[in-house]
């Protein structure tokens, strides 16, 4: 079974004309490809009407509401994470019981809050009471502040998983920019925390370093906005893995991971 | 297929499997790829990169499946000696990456490259960049190639014809529409950078600049050899437009370096 932990969707509210063909391109690329879930979110109006990392209650509100419609509307084939921002603590927890609610089976948290900011405890303690795992947007070694967004690293997303040492932790995208080696070390002794292997970058050796830092337990399979890149990696694996660890990097961890049933 | 942007030797800022001759024969096997332009990554940083051709020259006279790009610096003091030993030996283009070789990419030297390779008919190759800007070695600061740089290549020489590696479609759109049609004719673009699904980006140049002008492009062992693959089987190509961008685009430029052609 493969899943694609780290998938998004657009909507109609997205700011782009061509959202319609966007999510079209995916799921068909998807099929393509033989993925049979994409666990996506929708980081608000993705800039439209508040910033892609910033976004407001309310784009947040109507962001989540359009996901749940996309699963409604495609069925297993699209599972979603409720997309939060942790500074608006009350919404966020609220926003996250109302998806859960609704058969959102993750939570995602990207750039709005540093990832050991005491700010995110609610929402962990949440994501561990609703039984979530949480995906959390990771610049690779985020050696300065980056404009538009308040980016953390793995060493930031460490600590957090630490204090929640029952939650999933899924850091994002090693391939997504940024230093993945200064990664591979952060989360070497942090067993909650597994890397998605989504993102653009397709260099040779991060996934053999990926394996040799945390295993073929701890490695979820994911394209991002890249499915081309995703694909090549999936192939690579396929050469790589022994079988056994080749489907739990496919999809069995995200089978483990997620509440009971979400792929049913 | 032919691989366009493979890479010989070891990588300066961290380390790569698969560097070898024999390892790259490995991968060109495990893709289906039938043959790869490689270039001597060491010498790419080298004071004098022309020191690593001659390797690469031994090593793709023993080794069919491989054509030697050879690395011409020309600030250089006799850098057109480098250039007739790489005609010699049947190197199928030069490149020079300004970025890494510390010189104006369009300065005087790098103009007098493109007209140079041009008199001898080689193909000049450049890279946008080896890696994402994000993750370089903090003491990796060459700058990327330009869209502007290039387009003043292809105005230098109106013979000249280039070849630019990880590029993507901001950047290829960039010099295309910003060439005359003759110009842009003397220019092709590998896949390495260009992006599929969901954005399509790939699936839009190839509809609005066409197959002709793409070849295929891995960047490996730097980057993983079954992307471009990947990105191919993504979109819905004719038999005849894949063929052209896996093959014989590639194929019509080795053809113009052959000892009859």
């Amino acid at each position: 079974m493969l899943i694609d932990v780290h998938a998004h969707f657009f909507h109609d509210r997205s700011g782009r004309a061509d959202w319609r063909e966007r999510n079209r391109s995916r799921l068909d690329a998807g099929a393509r490809i033989g993925i049979r879930c994409h666990v996506a979110s929708i980081l608000g109006s993705w800039g439209h009407t508040s910033p892609t990392y910033f976004p407001s209650p309310a784009d947040l509100t109507e962001a989540n509401a359009a996901l749940r419609g996309l699963v409604a509307e495609h069925g297993p084939r699209i599972r979603g994470y409720v997309a939060v921002n942790p500074n608006h603590t009350g919404h966020a927890v609220a926003e996250l019981e109302a998806g859960v609610a609704g058969g959102m089976i993750g939570l995602k948290l990207a750039a709005s809050r540093r990832a050991d900011d005491p700010l995110l405890d609610p929402l962990c303690e949440a994501a561990r009471r609703l039984r979530l795992p949480v995906l959390h947007h990771i610049w690779q070694f985020r050696r300065r502040e980056w404009p538009g967004q308040e980016a953390s690293d793995g060493v930031e997303l460490c600590r957090l998983a630490a204090r929640h040492p029952a939650v999933s932790f899924i850091l994002a995208h090693i391939g997504g920019g940024g230093d993945w080696l200064h990664t591979l070390r952060a989360v070497r002794h942090a067993p909650n925390v597994l890397l998605d292997l989504s993102g653009s970058g397709v260099d040779g050796g991060m996934l053999e370093g990926a394996l040799r830092a945390v295993g073929a337990e701890r490695l979820l399979w994911g394209a991002d906005v890249t499915l081309c890149t995703g694909w090549a990696k999936l192939r690579y694996l396929e050469r790589l893995l022994p079988p056994a660890d080749f489907a739990l990097v496919s999809g069995g961890n995200a089978v483990r991971i997620f509440p009971p049933g979400a792929f049913a | 297929m032919i691989d366009v942007n493979a890479f010989l030797g070891s990588y300066p800022w961290r380390r790569v499997p698969g560097t070898s001759p024999d390892a790259l024969r490995a991968a060109l096997d495990r893709t289906g790829i039938s043959r790869a332009w490689v270039t001597h990554l060491p010498g790419l940083f080298w004071k004098d990169p022309a020191e690593g051709n001659g390797w690469l020259f031994d090593v793709v006279a023993r080794e069919p499946r491989f054509r030697a790009v050879a690395t011409i610096h020309p600030g250089l003091p006799h850098w057109e000696e480098d250039l007739t030993a790489a005609a010699a030996a049947g190197a199928v283009a030069v490149r020079a990456d300004p970025g890494l070789l510390g010189l104006a990419p369009a300065g005087a030297e790098m103009l007098a490259l493109v007209r140079a390779a041009a008199a001898m008919d080689l193909p000049l190759l450049s890279a946008v960049r080896l890696e994402d800007g994000r993750g370089r070695h903090p003491l990796d600061v060459a700058p990327e190639l330009a869209p502007w740089a290039v387009r003043q290549w292809l105005r230098a020489d109106p013979a000249v014809r280039i070849v630019i590696t990880h590029a993507d479609r901001g950047f290829i759109e960039e010099v295309h529409h910003g060439s005359t049609p003759a110009e842009a004719a003397r220019i092709w673009w590998d896949i390495s950078w260009v992006w599929g699904p969901p954005d399509d980006h790939l699936a839009h140049l190839l509809a609005t600049i066409g197959p002709a002008r793409f070849l295929f492009g891995s960047g490996q062992p730097l980057r993983l050899a079954e992307t471009p693959g990947a990105r191919l089987d993504l979109l819905s190509l004719s038999p005849a437009d894949r063929a052209a961008i896996t093959l014989e685009n590639a194929a019509s430029l080795e053809r113009r370096r052959s000892p009859s052609g």
